[in-house]
């Protein structure tokens, strides 16, 4: 059964977290990603969603108590976005190592001074080492239903880390668009733990570890990721025979069977680099697409397939000052040894600068990295 | 209570990693004697999170969660969310040092009161950050020597069970490692309260303190009978003064001089006359505000005070 209402991709995410059955719900409000808060809030007490929702009073608490409640055995939810998503950066760290399974979602924003609540990606990709499995959507149909993925991912016991369901603030967040509102209970049943903190069987979690035994921790961590890696296949086949939809964990392709330009890049301005490929290709440019969905764990193997004798145009909505884009960063190393034709940084839309199919163009044709203004 | 009719089942293994003559894990043993068990423990970074001994060993017999430093507090209001779910009547306690009180883990704290979650948050006061080698926190006292307060704290501390106080929350008290028995009791009364309740503890600690290990207790009862550490317990907002306080308060006893109890401690032994003055105005102070909030007692116990 499932309705199709005009949501924003807040209200959507709020919605995910309610038909994902998350339980404990404990959030702090940050603009775009406030009315997610709400949202929650209201269901909540409508008796509509039913969950604990912890009304804490900052990011830093909204992450530990998610923490909490996963390991004491429920499943938790929570939504920030920019300095809310720095101030968890310690408990971030946190939840992957105490291996709870939390999901959040993050509408990206960037971090201030010079105060700017627009679409960013670097407060996601500035917690790309934390461990937490990284997804970044590009229409609100792809939030609600990623959500829901990302706990049949985080939850199984070959992975057991946390995930974060990223999408552009304002472009997603505030913008509605129709959702289908599937109910996920053949998808998703209650949560089972694998451990959980019970009185009647004590056991001490998280103390001093010693070298060996932190180093196998760590090891296990990024075995999960690789595990994730190949069961996001599986789900996306389980998500799309239950539900119709074709909804990509790992990434996207479009128009890549004769491609020889591609375009590479992640969140909103992927949907509006097709526009763009299909633009180009009325120009007789042989334009494709590839959106990365997944950036932690970063599915290397895949994107060499794909890229092989391509012309690469990395497009970052981010910049990690000193080194250049995080996607052509971590995209230059995984194609080193691999027979791509050129891979070119491009670096659009910070701080929430329009992205248009022109800006994808005016990239392709000119020399220019840094692309500073709406080409309308 | 009878020492008989308390509860024999051991929680914390005797023979730990903790210094010799510990305050914390003596005031711990008792509290979870208390709770008979029935508790799931919550603990940011501080001396307990090294005592309790590596993975894979413990020495706390009942379930406990590590959490970081600023975030005892919310870790509690999660792992509580998450067993009232569940429909578990388990109690959820923070245990935490008055580093992981006072200073970092106070928005926290101040949080989950405000929100009456329900949760028992303890704190033992060794009055330092014992954990890193003995910084001053917010709760040292004015004139201690620590290894970032070398000739001696220049502030007083302050008091955060007085803030609890202004919380409102239905269960705010004091206890001293030296009166074990005055702390199993108001554990098992702050057991039979719902919402946040504080509990802090006085934790002489030899290293820090500089005294010798044997005299633990001692000092936490010193502590007490020179007036510097008040007991009191306030439930649902009604505030009176127990123990030894109770006595000194109500002019049945006399307060030991202060200089007994400061002298006896190395982290004082280079205080002033002027120093050992202002700490006594300090004191002063504190009991007469504290009388203040005492129904029925108030005129005969400002009036007895003298330090
Ligand atoms: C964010 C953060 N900053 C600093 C530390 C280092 N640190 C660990 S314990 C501690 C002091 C703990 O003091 P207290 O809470 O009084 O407990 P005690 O060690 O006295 O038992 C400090 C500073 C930390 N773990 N986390
Ligand atoms: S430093 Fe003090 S509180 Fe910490 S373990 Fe040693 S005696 Fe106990
Ligand atoms: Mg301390």
């Amino acid at each position: 059964m499932y309705e199709v209402k005009i949501l924003t991709g807040n209200e959507t995410a709020a919605y995910a977290a309610m038909n994902s059955k998350a339980r404990v719900v404990a959030a702090y409000p940050i603009t775009p990603v406030t009315p997610v808060v709400e949202t929650i809030s209201k269901l909540v007490e409508e008796g509509r969603m039913h969950a604990k929702f912890i009304r804490v009073e900052s990011e830093h608490s909204a992450m530990a108590a998610c923490i909490g409640a996963s390991a004491a055995g429920s499943r938790a939810f929570t939504a920030t976005s920019s300095h809310g998503l720095a101030y968890m950066h310690e408990m971030l760290h946190w939840a992957t190592n105490a291996r709870t399974p939390i999901v959040m979602a993050v509408a990206n924003r960037a971090i201030g001074p010079g105060w700017n609540i627009w679409a960013d990606l670097g407060d996601a990709l500035s917690q790309r080492d934390t461990g937490w499995i990284q997804f970044y959507c590009s229409n609100n149909q792809e939030i609600y239903d990623t959500i829901a993925m990302a706990y049949k991912l985080a939850e199984d016991r070959k992975v057991l880390l946390p995930a974060m369901v990223c999408y552009d603030g304002f472009v997603l967040s505030h913008t509605s668009m129709p959702v289908e509102l599937t109910e996920f209970d053949d998808f998703l049943s209650e949560y089972e733990p694998v451990w959980k903190l019970d009185a009647e069987n004590p056991f001490t979690h998280g103390n001093i570890l010693p070298p060996e035994d932190f180093a196998e921790l760590r090891h296990n961590i990024q075995k999960s990721h690789d595990r994730a890696l190949k069961l996001m296949k599986k789900i996306e086949e389980e998500f799309f025979e239950l539900y119709g939809r074709r909804t990509p964990l790992i990434l996207e392709e479009y128009k890549m069977e004769d491609a020889e330009k591609v375009i590479v890049t992640m969140g909103a301005i992927g949907s509006e680099a097709k526009v763009a490929v299909d633009s180009l290709r009325e120009k007789k440019v042989k334009a494709g697409l590839v959106r990365l969905k997944s950036f932690r764990p970063f599915p290397e193997k895949e994107l060499r397939n794909l890229l092989e004798d391509k012309k690469v145009y990395v497009f970052d909505r981010a910049i990690s000052p000193g080194s250049g884009g995080p996607l052509y960063n971590e995209l230059k190393s995984a194609l080193a040894f691999s027979p791509v034709k050129r891979i070119i940084p491009k670096i659009v839309g910070i701080g929430g600068i329009d992205v248009t199919k022109r800006t994808f163009e005016r990239a392709i044709f000119e020399r220019k990295v840094w692309i500073k203004e709406v080409v309308s | 209570m009878k020492i008989s009719e308390m509860e024999r089942e051991e929680y914390v293994l005797p023979g730990n990693t903790s210094c010799h003559g510990c305050p914390s894990t003596v005031a711990l043993r008792t509290v979870l004697k208390a709770l008979e068990g029935n508790a799931v423990l919550v603990i940011p970074a501080c001396c307990t999170s090294v005592y309790m001994g590596p993975f894979p060993n413990s020495a706390i017999n009942v379930p406990v969660f590590n959490t970081a430093f600023a975030s005892a507090a919310a870790t509690a209001s999660g792992i509580k969310a998450s067993l009232e779910w569940q429909g578990k009547d388990t109690e959820v306690v923070v245990w935490a040092g008055d580093g992981g009180t006072y200073d970092i883990g106070l928005q926290a704290l101040s949080g989950a009161a405000e929100r009456g979650d329900d949760i028992l948050f303890i704190c033992y006061n060794n009055e330092m950050y014992s954990n890193t080698g003995i910084q001053r926190s917010g709760a040292t006292p004015y004139g201690a020597w620590t290894t970032t307060t070398w000739k001696g704290k220049r502030e007083h501390k302050k008091d955060v069970s007085e803030l609890m106080l202004a919380h409102g929350i239905p269960y705010v008290a004091t206890a001293s490692v030296g009166y074990l028995r005055d702390l199993y009791e108001k554990v098992k009364r702050a057991r039979k309260i719902r919402g946040f309740r504080y509990l802090e503890i006085l934790a002489p600690c030899p290293p820090g303190w500089r005294f010798p290990m044997d005299k633990t207790i001692q000092m936490g009862k010193l502590a007490v009978e020179s007036g510097m550490w008040i007991l009191f317990e306030s439930i649902e907002g009604k505030l009176r003064f127990t123990g030894v306080s109770k006595s000194i308060a109500e002019g049945r006893r006399k307060m030991k001089d202060l200089e007994e109890y400061l002298l006896s401690q190395g982290r004082f032994s280079h205080l002033t006359e002027e120093e050992i003055g202002e700490i006594r105005r300090y004191v002063i102070k504190k009991w007469e505000k504290l009388a203040r909030l005492v129904e029925g007692e108030i005129d005969a116990a400002v009036a007895k005070f003298y330090v």
